[in-house]
């Protein structure tokens, strides 16, 4: 029977307290580390646990840390990614709402291993509780001494601050984040020079996403080898899933990495609504190409999703079902892409406006016989050609939506009607 | 805390007071409802920073407003998972019951009523968010009961209580 970890302390009242995550066994991991390893010992255990990015992308956590130059002759920084703008996700939201702690604990064993005294979260503007608690745990670990100068009397100084986003998802590519932590406009930067070498303020840093960083505590815990045990050996650990859209019981969910969507869908979600099919699921947030039904005994991983043409992205699994038009649901979609473009290059923003429009025009019964060729013609000239993987999941994402149900789109042009109206 | 107060506690958590500019901008819009012009250079000038800089995120970021807006902004999500639970049905009874059009203001200027991108709070599908806080799992007859709870706080505090708090922001 698989046990929680992240969410132990989720339905607990008052959770968010510190005498809470205390009781619970909370700081003793930091303490552990700061008495017994090194950084470098750290960031071997984390290389060995097999920890891999929540955040989307899937980097082996332990190797990016290995990438900061060890005498940098400059402060580093630890950036935690709460920015949490891609539609379907909201775990890291609950983290820091029901369980701050369990975060600040991260950062601090985190930035201990890559020798960084300053961590900036930076969290999306609209989390107005998640922030408050945020702000109230940083001050309660301050005053217990696991924040500050000398943590638990040893060399290791650390500060956490928290910088709101204003709403912009392109906030939440790591290198645009960096331009709004400077006070620029959000739009990413050109790589290499990669982060952990020239990032913030041109200095060393490290950008993990609030879930990564809440798993550090456990791995230095219960040691590597307890954390590779849970789920595929190259994709492991206990993981959050967000259940929305048209399921029975949406929700986060947190099981091993690697279960089979249908299990997570049907069993743990209950499947449908009354009366309903499932038609159709986005395994990871928009920006992961959604998956006929009959593709739904795919493990939830990032090594199988890939095989299966879609991706673990954040985990955000948006349930659809046989009530729902998939034409609406790609215009809507490629909408969200278009409207969050930041604009930096062609291919991205007059794509994906022109994209737009052709969708619009089908959905709305007046596509024009050239229109299935036409979007894949826009696909090609976006996919491989953008600056950032905005661009590039808005034509993955389309690609799957265009192959998997054709006919849909090919009925919405041949009827002039949308069937589903 | 006056508003240069909490500006400059802020900017003291950056090595660089550029990266204040957006905190300061929270602060601004939080004391004066919204951010125009005069507001903007205010910042510029408490942060020494060049007034291009805060036009230019003022305007980049959605969550900051250059226009004033109701006493009530009305963020209803319409994102995949929302618009899977209906939150269109919402959407065309707010225009209906307000009488406004999404992006209008009414008459009155208690309600501005808005679509968003995902809030992040999809397991509560379709979500509205009003000022800081969310209300999820809504439908027709809940949007209409906190219409009506949010009428009630504003005819609650009108009369003495609004005279004596003076102008917003003092
Ligand atoms: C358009 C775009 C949006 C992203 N949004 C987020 C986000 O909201 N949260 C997040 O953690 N990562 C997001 N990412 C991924 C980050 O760039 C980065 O890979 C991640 O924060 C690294 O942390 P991890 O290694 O712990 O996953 C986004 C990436 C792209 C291209
Ligand atoms: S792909 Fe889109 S979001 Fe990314 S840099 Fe280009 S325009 Fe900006
Ligand atoms: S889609 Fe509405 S809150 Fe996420």
């Amino acid at each position: 029977m698989f046990e929680p970890v992240l969410l132990r302390n989720v339905d607990v009242p008052d959770g968010h307290l510190l005498a809470t995550y205390e009781a619970g066994g909370g700081y003793r991991a930091l303490a552990k580390a700061l008495r017994k390893h090194t950084p470098d010992e750290i960031i071997d255990v984390v290389k060995k646990s097999n920890l891999r990015g929540r955040g989307g992308a899937g980097f082996p956590t332990g190797m990016k840390w290995s990438f900061v130059p060890k005498r940098a002759g400059k402060p580093k920084y630890l950036c935690c990614n709460a920015d949490e703008g891609e539609p379907g996700t909201f775990k890291d939201r609950i983290i820091m709402e029901r369980d701050p702690h369990q975060l600040i604990e991260g950062m601090a064993i985190s930035a201990y291993a890559i020798g960084a005294e300053t961590a900036y979260v930076y969290i999306r503007g609209e989390y107005t509780l998640a922030i408050a608690r945020l702000e109230q745990a940083i001050a309660e670990a301050h005053a217990k001494g696991y924040l500050g100068t000398r943590i638990l009397g040893s060399d290791f100084s650390f500060a956490v601050h928290i910088h709101c986003g204003a709403g912009a998802y392109i906030c939440g590519e790591e290198t645009a984040m960096l331009d709004s932590l400077e006070g620029k406009r959000a739009q990413p930067r050109l790589k290499p020079p990669f982060p952990a070498v020239e990032g913030l303020y041109a200095s060393p840093t490290v950008i993990n996403n609030v879930e990564t960083l809440a798993c550090v505590p456990h791995i230095v815990a219960r040691g590597p080898d307890w954390f590779r045990g849970i789920g595929p050996d190259k994709s492991p650990g206990p993981k959050l899933y967000c259940l929305s859209g048209q399921v029975r019981k949406p929700g986060l969910y947190e099981l091993p990495m690697g279960i089979p969507l249908r299990e997570l869908v049907e069993d743990c979600a209950g499947g449908a609504l009354p009366g309903r099919k499932l038609k159709a699921v986005i395994p990871g947030g928009v920006s992961a190409p959604l998956i006929p039904e009959r593709g739904l005994d795919v493990g939830m991983d990032f090594d199988s999703l890939a095989a299966a043409g879609s991706m673990l992205g954040s985990a955000g699994v948006i349930v659809i079902d046989d009530s729902t038009c998939i034409v609406k649901v790609a215009t809507r979609i490629i909408e969200f892409f278009h409207h969050e473009s930041c604009g930096k290059c062609t291919p991205c923003r007059e794509g994906l406006n022109w994209v737009v429009k052709v969708l619009r025009r089908v959905e709305a019964g007046q596509g024009a016989p050239g229109d299935m060729e036409q979007l894949e013609a826009l696909c090609k000239g976006i996919f491989g050609n953008t600056f950032c993987a905005l661009g590039d999941g808005a034509a993955m994402g389309l690609r799957a939506a265009l192959a998997h149900f054709e006919d849909e789109f090919v009925t919405h042009i041949e009827e002039r009607r949308c069937p589903f109206h | 805390m006056t508003m240069r107060e909490k500006i400059e506690e802020a900017a003291a958590r950056y090595p660089d007071q550029r990266s204040a500019i957006m905190p300061a901008l929270l602060i601004a819009q939080r004391e004066r409802g919204h951010l125009p012009g005069p507001v903007l250079e205010e910042v510029a000038d408490i942060l020494g920073v060049e007034r291009i800089w805060v036009y230019e995120l003022a305007t980049f970021y959605t969550l900051f407003h250059t226009e004033p807006v109701g006493i009530f902004h009305l963020q209803l999500c319409d994102n995949v998972s929302c618009m899977l639970r209906r939150s269109e049905d919402l959407l065309r009874h707010l225009e209906e019951v307000l009488g406004i059009k999404k992006g209008g203001t009414t008459p009155d200027g208690l309600f501005t009523l808005s679509t968003v991108e995902c809030l992040g709070a999809c397991e509560m599908a379709p979500v509205m968010q009003v000022g800081d806080d969310y209300h999820g799992d809504l439908d027709i007859a809940r949007i209409d009961a906190l219409l009506d709870r949010l009428r009630a706080t504003v005819r609650q505090a009108t009369g003495a209580d609004l005279a004596a708090a003076g102008p917003p922001g003092e």
